[in-house]
């Protein structure tokens, strides 16, 4: 053998565990973020968040993990604490900022967009599409 | 029935007798006669749909200007939208369609400023054509290959409510190229689902 160092390294999966932050998918709360406090089985897990979520046990197959997990939350941690854990994790801010929460925006206000508001996009689009092609042949003159 | 009372001769006739003034016909139907069913029901004037506001912009589904967004000017008594396009934007010149067939979107124009009071659904009522038929006419060379002219009157009359919508619709950055623009189905697009 060489004197190679092999490093070994976790996993980057995103892991059920206690102060992990899942999306919730389907039925009342859909489209609502929530905190795994307590883990039941397999299947379901203890949740509670401040947004509106009732403190519940919940099936994992109606949720998506998000990458945001809540550190040093404690399994069991009661409403409260974890309202106070979430704020200081800063949850909402950094879920705001996650493409996957800006992708869910942009769809839900393209899906509210009138017939007009659809022309008015097809009009900025054809703009900016002006725009990439004449720099774009520009630099291609250029070159 | 009628009766007549008569004078009648003879002194142990009792002088006067009540008959009918036309008499019974022998045949009569045998059978009852079943009495015809009255109709209870009365046509009413429809009623549009709440979004039908005038000066909605409309999508016209069917006919000659499908896909056309035109410019609802006012229900007529007849149960039709009255639409302008305006002409002079898309071509759609003032004319009666049904609401059935019509998307409305929820782009107002302000059309305050638009006189449609002459606008009536006897404004629309096609010319009554002599019925007689001459011999000129039974060997080709009738109306039907020319075409019909367009009245005067419809002509002014589109001028003057374009001046008066055009004005409203340049207030508005982009209104005109909207209206200009069709309106098709693409990739993708599930129209009960969308808003308009």
């Amino acid at each position: 053998m060489s004197e190679e160092v092999t490093t070994v390294k976790g996993s980057s999966w995103r892991l059920v565990e206690v102060g992990r932050v899942i999306l919730i998918n389907k039925g009342e709360y859909a489209g609502k973020l929530a905190a795994i406090v307590e883990i039941i089985d397999h299947k379901r897990v203890l949740i509670d968040g401040p947004n509106d979520v009732a403190r519940q046990a919940f099936p994992l197959a109606r949720a998506t993990l998000t990458p945001i997990v809540i550190p040093k939350l404690t399994r069991g941690a009661r409403t409260g604490t974890t309202a106070k854990k979430w704020a200081e994790a800063g949850v909402d801010e950094k879920w705001a900022k996650s493409s996957w929460a800006q992708k869910i925006n942009s769809r839900a206000l393209r899906r509210e967009n009138t017939d007009f508001g659809r022309f008015e996009v097809l009009l900025l689009k054809k703009q900016r599409r002006y725009k990439v092609k004449k720099a774009l042949a520009k630099a291609k003159k250029l070159a | 029935m009628s009766a007549v009372t008569k004078e009648i001769g003879g002194a142990s006739n009792g002088g006067k007798r009540v008959i009918p003034a036309s008499k019974a016909s022998k045949w009569y139907q045998a059978e009852d006669i079943p009495a015809l069913k009255k109709a209870r029901k009365t046509a009413r004037p429809a009623v549009l749909r709440a979004s039908l506001k005038p000066g909605a912009v409309l999508i016209i589904l069917a006919g000659r200007f499908r896909g056309k967004r035109v410019v609802l000017l006012k229900a007529l008594e007849d149960g039709t939208l009255l639409v302008t396009g305006p002409f002079k934007v898309n071509g759609v010149p003032l004319r009666r369609v049904n609401a059935a067939y019509v998307i409305a979107t929820s782009t107002v124009v302000n059309i305050d400023s638009v006189d449609v009071s002459t606008f009536t659904a006897a404004y629309f009522a096609r010319e009554k054509k002599s019925k007689k038929e001459g011999e000129a006419e039974f060997f080709g060379d009738d109306e039907k290959k020319q075409k019909k002219a367009i009245s005067e009157i419809r002509i002014t009359d589109q001028k003057t409510v374009d001046t008066a919508l055009l004005a409203e619709i340049k207030k508005v950055p982009a209104l005109k190229a909207y209206l200009a623009s069709s309106f098709s189905l693409k990739k993708g697009d599930k129209p009960h689902l969308m808003k308009f």
